[in-house]
């Protein structure tokens, strides 16, 4: 399995964080991301960066693993920057390296757009790292309710992101196993030109797409057998509820929030 | 081509907390033109293990040799490819690897990639799908129109295809019926013999383990339990009961009649007539005696 795929990476843990429940996490996230188009001074990103980092530290996750799934945005991150530093050209020269001069609203601006992109990529992604995809659909199911009275296909939705959601490690786990079969049969996906590669593809995708299908039938005829019928009437099995640790965290993060806006400039 | 597998141990997914030890500290031998066969609990590590035959899984310690090829931990693999077309590997369903339009497209897959001739190629599907016991009327098909059964038989027909000199079958009869898992193993064997084939089977079946083989060896949470003749290693009964493990039918019956009558049969894969044939002579005999 490709390990630098975070998102979806979920890593079964206790800390608080783990055992918040989902609803709480989202919006959280939702209004974290909010906020940190708000910071503008050094204060407000230190507070921010501050939670970000701790949050990560309270997930209990080994930081080399949320690094390490941070890896394919690092590439992003540092181009953003790079990009800022070298084309756009605003304020007064900082100083000149190898004949090449550095703008400092360039660097600042730069800087300040990187640290946001990373804030917004680690938060996020401390979400899929701690909830359980499950948990995560529940949560979009209760927290899209009130879309209902508006005909809304609020269970409908939540149930294909559940279903997309649990057999997407499923579909990975075939890919390998079908690619190390075409592999033994003398197919080389890494070598070749690209047109070589292009058709090594081939044997890969018409194996899956049709393992897909069959899956997608079965599943929907033992879903049927078992009486589903839509979400009307159902009720569910994990009940979400708000306790004092949840509270809690709404009331700490309110108070960053107050923290940032307060120090903006 | 013989195959040895040094101290050999497999970590999945090392460095992260989903980090995995499949295989650990693992040596065995299988010499050349030799049926082994390799037994286990579900989870065991024996398609981690076979997976190290043709270098889809590189050893994170120890050395795995094949033939002139050895890989070993941490050392990048030349000449894959010359590996890969000596070794084929029937995995478990194998069915699923299924692509082309036709079947004789499917099995002529494999002989492609190595660059085989198109005459010869021609040839070969015509040898595997005899091998194989299906009939020429399918050869234009598609295989998504056969049955499950056919279909499995197609996926082995393109492995035979490649005309490997080590053959490796993961749990290749699962989920067929009881006769065409019969006609497969015996498919199989036939090939063995007259192909001078190095052959390692991994099964639940320990009749197929004691009808087949040579050499069994037995492995338990990713390590070597124990190794023999499939005689000796099946004698070990209450052993195999830790780790999950029956004897054959056959044995398990002979022991009760000893157990029962004192009459002792050695068995040495006579077929089951042959045995009640014994088995009501002595009876009879001792009766006739008291
Ligand atoms: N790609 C993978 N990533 C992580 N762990 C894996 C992976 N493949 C297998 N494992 C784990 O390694 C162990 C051995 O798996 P393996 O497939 O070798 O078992 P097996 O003996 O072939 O079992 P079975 O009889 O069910 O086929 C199992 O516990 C499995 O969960
Ligand atoms: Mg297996």
């Amino acid at each position: 399995m490709n390990n630098s795929m975070i998102i979806g990476q979920y890593v079964p843990g206790n800390s608080l964080i783990h055992r918040l429940d989902p609803r709480t996490k989202i919006l959280v996230i939702f209004f974290f991301v909010i906020v940190v188009f708000f910071a503008n001074s050094v204060w407000s990103y230190g507070i921010l960066t501050a939670f970000a980092v701790g949050t990560a530290l309270a997930t209990r996750v080994p930081l080399s693993f949320v690094a390490k799934g941070l890896k394919p945005v690092w590439f992003l991150i540092i181009f953003t920057f790079l990009l800022h530093l070298f084309v756009s050209r605003q304020g007064d020269i900082l100083f000149t390296l190898l004949g090449f001069p550095f703008y400092e609203e360039s660097l600042i601006q730069g800087g300040t757009l990187s640290l946001r992109f990373f804030l917004l990529i680690l938060f996020t992604s401390l979400l899929t790292l701690t909830t359980s995809p499950i948990e995560i659909t529940d949560a979009i199911e209760a927290l899209l309710h009130p879309l209902k009275k508006l005909r809304f296909p609020v269970h409908e939705l939540a149930l294909m992101m559940s279903i997309s959601l649990r057999f997407i490690p499923t579909l990975m786990q075939e890919a390998e196993k079908i690619s190390k079969a075409q592999a033994s049969r003398g197919v080389d996906f890494r070598t070749g030109s690209l047109k070589d590669r292009m058709s090594a593809i081939i044997p890969l995708l018409i194996p899956l797409f049709v393992s897909a299908f069959k899956r997608a039938e079965e599943l929907a005829m033992a879903m049927e057998a078992r009486g589903y019928q839509g979400g009307e009437g159902r009720t569910k099995i994990r009940a979400l509820v708000f306790y004092r640790k949840d509270y809690f965290v709404f009331f700490f993060f309110l108070m960053i929030v107050a923290a940032t806006i307060g120090t903006r400039m | 081509m013989e195959l040895t597998f040094n101290e050999v141990t497999f970590i999945y997914s090392p460095g992260t907390p989903f980090e995995f030890k499949a295989l650990e500290d693992l040596s065995m031998h299988v010499p050349s033109g030799s049926y082994t066969a390799v037994i286990g609990h579900t989870g065991s590590g024996k398609s981690t293990l076979i997976q190290h035959v043709n270098a889809l899984l590189q050893p994170t310690e120890g050395s795995v040799q094949v033939g002139d090829f050895v890989m070993e931990a941490g050392k990048k693999n030349k000449n894959l490819r010359s590996l890969r077309e000596k070794t084929g590997i029937v995995f478990q369903y194998p069915e699923h690897q299924l692509f082309e339009e036709t079947v004789e497209k499917d099995i002529a897959f494999g002989p492609k990639n190595f660059g085989v001739e198109q005459k010869e190629i021609e040839e070969r599907v015509t040898n595997a799908l005899e091998a194989v016991q299906l009939t020429e009327d399918v050869r234009e098909k598609s295989p998504f129109d056969l049955s499950g059964g056919q279909m499995r038989r197609v996926a082995i027909a393109g492995v035979l295809a490649m005309k490997p000199k080590v053959l490796v079958l993961d749990e290749p009869t699962a989920g067929l019926d009881p006769r065409g898992q019969k006609e497969m193993m015996e498919m199989f064997y036939t090939l063995h013999e007259r192909e001078g084939l190095t052959t390692v089977l991994v099964t639940h079946s320990m009749e197929d383990a004691l009808t087949y083989a040579d050499d069994v060896v037995i492995l338990n949470d990713g390590k070597k339990f124990m190794e023999g003749k499939p005689l000796e290693v099946f004698k070990r009964k209450e052993e195999l009961k830790q780790v999950q493990l029956d004897v054959p039918e056959v044995l398990e019956f002979l022991e009760k009649v000893e157990k029962r009558t004192g009459i002792s049969i050695n068995y040495e894969k006579q077929p089951i007539a042959e045995l009640a044939k014994e088995l009501a002579f002595r009876l009879e005999r001792r009766d006739d005696y008291e």
